[in-house]
This record gives structure tokens, C-alpha cells and sequence, in this order.
């Protein structure tokens, strides 16, 4: 799954703020197929890890409790550089994207 | 705005073939469930706000007036909240959980160094309830919460 991951970094005053946007159905695995009543398995993204010209500025772990296409903003001080995104889901795929900070 | 709309459009598009994608995948395979080793299983599978807490590793949380939820006071939509927690405290980790969710817990951040005490994101809400967020800081867990009053549940199908 390429693109999954739109990511955005910008800076002001030494403060870096990332937003990005995660491709992802994030099913719960209590939902039910409304056709066949069988259990929807649980499909959603566990860590999500942000990384600042290598450095580790965030890791997240979630739940089903987040959003379909989750959304995620965060601040950090620094300038310049770039910054990667990177998550990996209960199923075991994964996929990053990274976005030079402007 | 309505370039924001056509992305979101092109997004859910993205979203529908990414979903067919990963049912095929799980249909087929049948893989077992991968487990990360540091993903907090017993903080996430807990039933409580309480428990998640215990999961956290704290016994208890402590009311704290420097954490402030921005959440919207009705949502239309409980598959879909938007929660902002910022906090003047020197975080190391903030929690954003949902209370009256069968399982409370949404999303552990684990800040690095520089990160600020801020965080947003979107949750899904079953029903009416607290947004629960829980700061940890100083190895001390602090918390904050903000009622929504949810007119659509986000868990039924």
C-alpha cells in the first residue's frame, strides 16, 4: 500500500508542527457485516512513529478507538531538515512517508 | 475550501480501494495477529478509564488545570471527534481516551525530546461521554476531561 501517508511539516519560531493524514479503514473488530453478521476483523494501525532528520520526536500507540483516515498533529522545537512518518498496523503492514520541513 | 473538500473526496476514494485491499489480504492469508512488543495490550484491552490507567502504569491520576482538551461540546458524528490536548506541563506521554467507550483507551503519544505538550487528533465515540486525557509527567499521571455529547454513535455497524 504506497501513499498511504500525507504529511505535511512546517516551521515557525524554532517550532516544528507535522500534520498528516493516514490512509486507513482502523476497524475495531466489533463491527458487524451488515449482510453476513459475520465479525469484521480488526484491522488498524498499533504504532505510529515520527522521526525528525533521524531523531525520534514521537511514537503513538492506538487503538481501535481512532479514526478511519486518522488525522495526527503534533509540535516539536527544531529547524530544518525532514521529517518521516512511519506506521505499522495489527496485520503486520507498514508504510512511512516523509516530508521536508518548510 | 473546496479544495480541501475535492482532496477529502480523492482521500476517501484512497480510503475504500485501500479497505477492499486489506480485507482480500486478511481473507486470503488468514495471518496470525502481529503483536509489537511495546504496544501497551493490557492499557488498550482494558474496559475502565481506570484500568487503562493501571495499564499505563500509574495507580491513579491526579486533576490537573495546566491540561486543556479541545473536543466539540456536541458531535454529530461519533465515528469522527476531533480532540486537541495541549498541556503546559513537561509531558512525556499523553493518553486521549473516550470514557463510555467499551474500551476507553484511543492513543498512547510517547513524546521525544523537544516535543511540546500537544497533540491532535480524531477518536471515535459509542456514545456520550468524557474525553479523558492523561499526562504523564515527572513519572506522576495527571489528567483532564471534557464532556461531548455524541448525537451518532461511531462503533455500531
Amino acid at each position: 500500500m504506497a501513499n498511504t501517508i500525507k504529511v505535511r511539516a512546517k516551521e515557525k519560531d524554532g517550532e516544528i508542527t507535522v500534520k498528516c493524514l493516514m490512509t486507513h479503514p482502523m476497524e475495531t473488530g466489533l463491527r458487524k457485516d451488515k449482510k453476513t453478521g459475520e465479525a469484521i476483523p480488526a484491522h488498524f494501525i498499533q504504532e505510529v512513529t515520527c522521526d525528525h532528520d533521524g531523531k525520534r520526536v514521537l511514537t503513538a500507540y492506538w487503538g481501535g478507538g481512532v479514526s478511519k483516515n486518522p488525522y495526527l498533529s503534533f509540535k516539536f522545537k527544531g529547524s530544518g531538515g525532514s521529517v518521516k512518518v512511519a506506521w505499522v498496523d495489527n496485520k503486520g503492514e507498514s508504510d512511512s512517508a516523509e516530508d521536508s520541513v518548510s | 475550501m473546496s479544495d480541501m473538500n475535492m482532496k477529502r473526496r480523492s482521500l476517501l476514494k484512497g480510503a475504500m480501494a485501500a479497505g477492499t485491499v486489506g480485507l482480500a489480504v486478511g481473507a486470503g492469508l488468514l495471518s496470525p495477529r502481529m503483536v509489537l512488543a511495546a504496544w501497551p495490550k493490557s492499557a488498550f484491552d482494558a474496559k475502565s478509564v481506570e484500568d487503562a490507567v493501571k495499564g499505563l502504569g500509574g495507580s491513579g491520576t491526579e486533576a490537573s488545570g495546566d491540561i486543556s482538551i479541545k473536543a466539540p461540546d456536541i458531535a454529530e458524528n461519533g465515528a469522527v471527534v476531533p480532540v486537541t490536548v495541549e498541556t503546559t506541563l513537561p509531558a512525556e506521554s499523553i493518553a486521549v481516551m473516550a470514557s463510555s467507550n467499551g474500551t476507553p483507551l484511543a492513543a498512547d503519544f510517547m513524546l521525544g525530546e523537544g516535543a511540546g505538550g500537544f497533540v491532535s487528533t480524531r477518536i471515535k465515540m459509542g456514545k456520550t461521554g468524557d474525553v479523558v486525557a492523561v499526562v504523564k509527567s515527572g513519572g506522576k499521571l495527571y489528567s483532564a476531561s471534557k464532556s461531548v455529547k455524541v448525537t451518532i454513535g461511531g462503533c455500531g455497524g
